[in-house]
């Protein structure tokens, strides 16, 4: 053994070190050997089959259901290997390894010799062998996915708009969690599980079964014991066929039947694979003083680990042993306990979750009704196991007993009850320094209390500090108490979540205050006297937003604060060119009008001319300097399809033409754009009018719409959306005339463009509001608001100009500059 | 003096007016000696900084970005960089190229490219 080691690191030689894999526990291992000092040792090569840097998995449950951008989930970017000397080659697969050589080959023909190797592979989705799983017997059908990587996430989510119906086949964590996010995707969403009830792995029975229960609560059609046996469809997939007979429709399918350790690379160089490849407690390959494994595809004792926090234990060891710090660190394997994330369901799970014996003692409780299960196992006087579902307030204090093996209560109920009554910062007070809050990454109180001491008062300062809550997310909450505990006043709440814009530290209604009462008419004005000098560019267009909306016409307009869109007027695209749409007034025009757009079009060869789904005409692919002119031959005003704001007004026919027409959709259509058109809102407003229920410019689906229903009456609708979201708009309000649609319309957008967040569509404001409220306040004029309402809306639409006059009189020589030519060179050393 | 005659080693440096040509607080895209390079004016002080023209995530015209607090936002999906050092802010890029830049005397933006990057495809 001994041998080993000295041959290892013989002589003041670098060496290199090789790592196959770059992802959750591959780069957290080579982080923890360059924390220990590891690039005196070694040049540290890295292959990573997936193209990117190295990003958290675990939070690809969030982005699949919105809840978490690509950029939350970046551990390390392609720049942190570079200035840390590794050698990454990312997108590249390793294809062989030659032990005799000691060499690594990957695609494209790279070659990296190794002194020493590690296994970081992971694992890939398992999917069982059904029939119809590809399309002419090679690629996967469309509309059938894995759920592993960011890759496949991107894909799922590109392809929700083409699908009604998703089935997940498997009801394990995983596929729970794919559920939930296409659930909130707007899906109707079936779980078909093998088993006769749901995560057995991590749960019994009853809390299997009442898990399901609050599942179906929130929307999720559960199928138990059903094996499916073939996927139906041609090219895409059109549903699923059970071994029971019986068949589910549906367009899309998430395949999440577990997983399987990538083990054939290993295999292949006839390293010892079992179920993965298998290692000591020094997590080497036996045989191979030079190779280790680590992560999902290693095998230990016997266990194979398919959660961060003990595989990141994993990484830790072996980074000790190879940096020589602690040249025997040895892993002994891990007491798996997890707080889990599943569908928004508090739930923790921790070591057995049956009796061994009859010598165990098993205390349960269970309130079906409102979802909570618990259930403990006690053996010799020690937590053995434990299961809470639906309240995971005990899960401290039991996990902290679990893991240190201490002696429990006489008292069992206790356990259950009183200590968890005792939550929140009494039962974070209570527990020792030693006590671990973050399971992924091993953080215990006692560290996040040195991190506060250290100055760490917000949460996310404290978080990215100690690295705590930055695995799976679930301890967030008891960090954000013993922040409370350690900070006391120093304390700073994590701001940003209340803000209007995230630079300036004021919520909606106090910046609103601040900017009236201090008169501040610019977004420079505003970080001046509200943010400390500070000028944030990420708050500036939402702040821009916001005083044009109080000021109207004494803002004053600093142009730096807009979005380009709003510096040129015109929709920025992907080549940096841009499109011009006209606005044609309820989608009506003239046989002129139409002959003027195409002699532009033609005139300055226009790459695209697109009827667009607004009714109107896109002249798509313009360079910025086309613009001004093709806006001044044009003569027509801009549509302001590139901005929050008002956007258009579609019209179907309506009585004047159409033979069930009973309400004058197109007039009405025309005036109310005419009169409301390019208004500033929080975000864009979509509108139709619809001359009688068949509905076909879709006005109960926009952000705000009227339908003309027999007796010579308007139902005037909010909050719908047929975008991201698809929602069905409410009914504010039933009138007989044009004028008071026109009226109502005005009333709502005017308190829409005073209560609303920035960026919030209807579809969120209206049911944050609730439609009982809008109407009583909007129709009953329940605050007395009404009339005021009614005038800022007026001086808002007398406020507007139309933006394409800049074509006449630019605001700067270079708005509509594409490039500038330097006016002379010369020259020094 | 053109930049040919320049030593491949030196440094070229291009006038590229005054810096009323960039309205504050924007940037503008300049097209020097063939290459493309985004200049930054920071409102209120007048310090100018100058980066490679595109994106590297997806090619957007930084010069079209918001401005401010020396970083600059990217128009096409937000990412951020540091002006002064290129560096990326809270995303997975690359770090952008970063370019000398002074203000003359009288107000002039004074751009400084190495020789062979300024005077591209001579060699
Ligand atoms: C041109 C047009 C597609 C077309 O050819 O028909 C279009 C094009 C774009 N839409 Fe749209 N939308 C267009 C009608 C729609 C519609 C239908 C409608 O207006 O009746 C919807 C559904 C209604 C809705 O908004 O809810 C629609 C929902 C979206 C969404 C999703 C919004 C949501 O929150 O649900 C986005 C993304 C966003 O706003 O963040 C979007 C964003 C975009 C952007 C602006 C993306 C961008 O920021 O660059 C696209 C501009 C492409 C470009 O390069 O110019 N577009 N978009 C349509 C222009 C309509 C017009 O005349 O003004
Ligand atoms: C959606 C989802 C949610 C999850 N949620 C949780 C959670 O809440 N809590 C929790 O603890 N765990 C969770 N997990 C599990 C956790 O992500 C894994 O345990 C962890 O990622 C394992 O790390 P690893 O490095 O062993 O494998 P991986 O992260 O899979 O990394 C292996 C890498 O090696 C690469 N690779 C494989 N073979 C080769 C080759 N031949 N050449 C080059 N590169 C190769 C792969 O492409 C991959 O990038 C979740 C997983 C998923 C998919
Ligand atoms: S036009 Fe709309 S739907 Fe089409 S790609 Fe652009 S944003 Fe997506
Ligand atoms: S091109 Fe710059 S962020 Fe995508």
């Amino acid at each position: 053994m001994m041998q080993a080691e000295s041959e290892l690191f013989a002589g003041p030689d670098r060496q290199r070190l090789v790592v196959i894999g770059n992802g959750m526990v591959g780069a957290r291992f080579v982080e923890e050997l360059i924390a220990r000092g590891g690039n005196d040792r070694y040049d540290i090569v890295m292959f990573g089959d997936e193209p990117t840097g190295n990003y958290n998995r675990i939070l690809l449950s969030g982005i699949l259901a919105g809840s978490h951008d690509v950029e939350d989930t970046y551990i390390n970017p392609l720049e942190w290997y570079e200035d840390n000397g590794i050698t990454l080659h990312a997108g590249v697969r390793v294809t062989a390894v030659d032990r005799d050589a000691k060499l690594v080959r990957g695609d494209m023909g790279i070659i990296e010799p190794y002194d020493v190797l590690v296994f970081a592979t992971g694992s890939s989705p398992f999917v069982p062998p059904l029939k119809g799983l590809s399309s002419h017997g090679t690629e996967m059908k469309e509309g059938l996915f894995a759920f592993r990587t960011l890759d496949d996430c991107d894909r799922m989510i590109g392809f929700v708009p083409k699908a009604t119906r998703a089935a997940v086949i498997g009801g394990g964590l995983l596929g729970l969690e794919a559920a939930r996010g296409l659930l909130e995707r707007g899906l109707e969403v079936h779980v078909v599980h093998l088993r006769s009830h749901l995560m057995e792995m991590q749960l019994d029975a009853p809390a299997g079964h009442l898990l399901k229960a609050t599942l179906e609560g929130m929307g999720v059609r559960v199928h138990l014991d059903k094996q499916t046996s073939e996927v139906l469809g041609e090219h895409r997939v059109e549903g699923l066929v059970f071994a029971d007979g019986t068949t589910l429709p549906c367009e899309m399918v998430v395949v999440s039947a577990g997983i399987r350790p990538n083990v054939s690379l290993a295999l292949d160089c006839g390293l010892m694979v079992e179920r993965g490849i298998v290692v000591t407690d020094e997590l080497r390959c036996p045989g191979d003083a030079s190779v280790f494994a680590i992560g999902e595809c290693a095998q230990h004792r016997g266990q194979l680990y398919g959660l961060v926090a003990p595989l990141w234990e994993q990484a830790k060891v072996l980074a000790d042993r190879l940096a020589g710090r602690i040249p025997d660190a040895s892993y002994t394997g891990s007491r798996v306990s997890t707080k889990l994330k599943v569908m928004g369901i508090d739930l923790a799970v921790m070591g057995d979750q049956d009796p061994a014996d009859a010598s165990d003692e098993v205390v349960t409780y269970s309130e079906p009704a409102r979802g909570i299960y618990k259930k403990l196992i006690v053996r010799d006087g020690r937590l053995g196991g434990a299961i809470l579902l639906g309240d995971a307030s005990a899960a401290p204090v039991l996990l902290q007993a679990f893991d240190r093996g201490t002696e429990l209560p006489d008292n069992r109920a206790e356990l259950l009850f009183q200590l968890a009554a005792a939550e929140g910062v009494t039962g974070i007070a209570d527990m020792p320094s030693s006590a671990q809050i973050c399971n992924c990454n091993g953080v215990s109180k006692g560290a996040l209390v040195a991190a506060v001491e250290a100055g760490h008062c917000t949460l996310k300062s404290l978080c990215d500090a100690t690295r705590a809550g930055m695995g799976c997310g679930a301890c967030k909450a008891q960090v954000q108490q013993v922040l409370e505990l350690a900070a006391g006043d120093r304390m700073q709440t994590d701001p940003s979540v209340h803000y209007y814009v995230p630079g300036v530290p004021l919520n909606k209604a106090d910046l609103v205050t601040a900017v009236r009462e201090r008169g501040l008419r610019s977004v420079s004005s505003v970080f001046a006297a509200l943010a400390g000098g500070h000028e944030d560019p990420g708050s500036k267009a939402g702040l821009a937003s916001l005083l044009r909306t109080i000021w109207g016409k004494e803002y004053d307009d600093e142009r730096d604060a807009r979005f380009i869109n709003d510096r040129v007027h015109a929709n920025v695209q992907k080549d940096g060119t841009y499109s011009v749409i006209p606005r044609i007034f309820g989608g009506v025009t003239t046989a002129e009008e139409l002959r003027r757009i195409a002699d532009v079009a033609q005139k300055y060869g226009v790459p695209m001319v697109k009827i667009t789904g607004g009714q109107r005409i896109d002249l798509v692919g313009v360079r910025k300097e086309q613009l001004p002119e093709m806006w001044r031959e044009l003569g027509m005003p801009s549509g302001h399809a590139y901005t929050k704001s008002f956007r258009t007004c579609k019209t179907c026919l309506g009585s004047e033409f159409c033979r069930y027409g009973v309400g004058d959709s197109t007039t009405l259509g025309v005036q109310i754009e005419r009169r409301y058109q390019g208004l500033e809102t929080p975000a864009k407003l979509k509108l139709a009018t619809a001359g009688c229920p068949r509905n076909c410019s879709e006005a109960t689906t926009k952000d705000v719409g009227a339908v003309a229903i027999e007796g010579g009456k308007w139902e005037v609708y909010v909050g719908g959306a047929a975008g991201a979201h698809v929602r069905k708009g409410d009914v504010l309000v039933v009138v007989d005339s044009h004028e008071a649609v026109l009226t109502y319309m005005g009333r709502f957008m005017q308190y829409y463009r005073e209560q609303a967040k920035y960026l919030e569509r209807t579809y969120d404001f209206v049911p944050r509001m609730g439609i009982e409220t809008l109407r009583s306040i909007l129709v009953d004029d329940s605050e007395g608001l009404c009339a005021r309402l009614d005038e800022a809306i007026d001086a808002a639409v007398d406020a507007y100009f139309d933006p394409w006059q800049e074509a006449v009189a630019p605001v700067h020589p270079s708005q509509f500059a594409d490039a500038l030519e330097p006016v002379g060179a010369g020259s020094a050393s | 003096m053109t930049a040919a005659s320049i030593p491949l080693d030196g440094m070229v440096h291009y006038d590229l007016g005054t810096i009323d040509r960039i309205p504050p607080g924007e940037g503008q895209t300049f097209l020097v000696a063939g290459r493309e390079i985004a200049v930054f004016r920071a409102r209120g002080t007048d310090e100018v900084y100058a980066t490679q023209a595109r994106c590297p995530h997806k090619a957007g015209l930084l010069a079209d970005g918001i401005v401010g607090d020396g970083k600059v936002i990217c128009p096409l999906h937000s990412n951020k960089f540091d002006l002064a050092t290129g560096a990326p802010l809270g995303n997975a890029c690359q770090s952008l190229t970063t370019y000398r830049t002074e203000i003359s005397h009288d107000r002039r933006v004074l751009l400084w490219l190495s020789a062979a990057a300024g005077w591209s495809g001579s060699t």
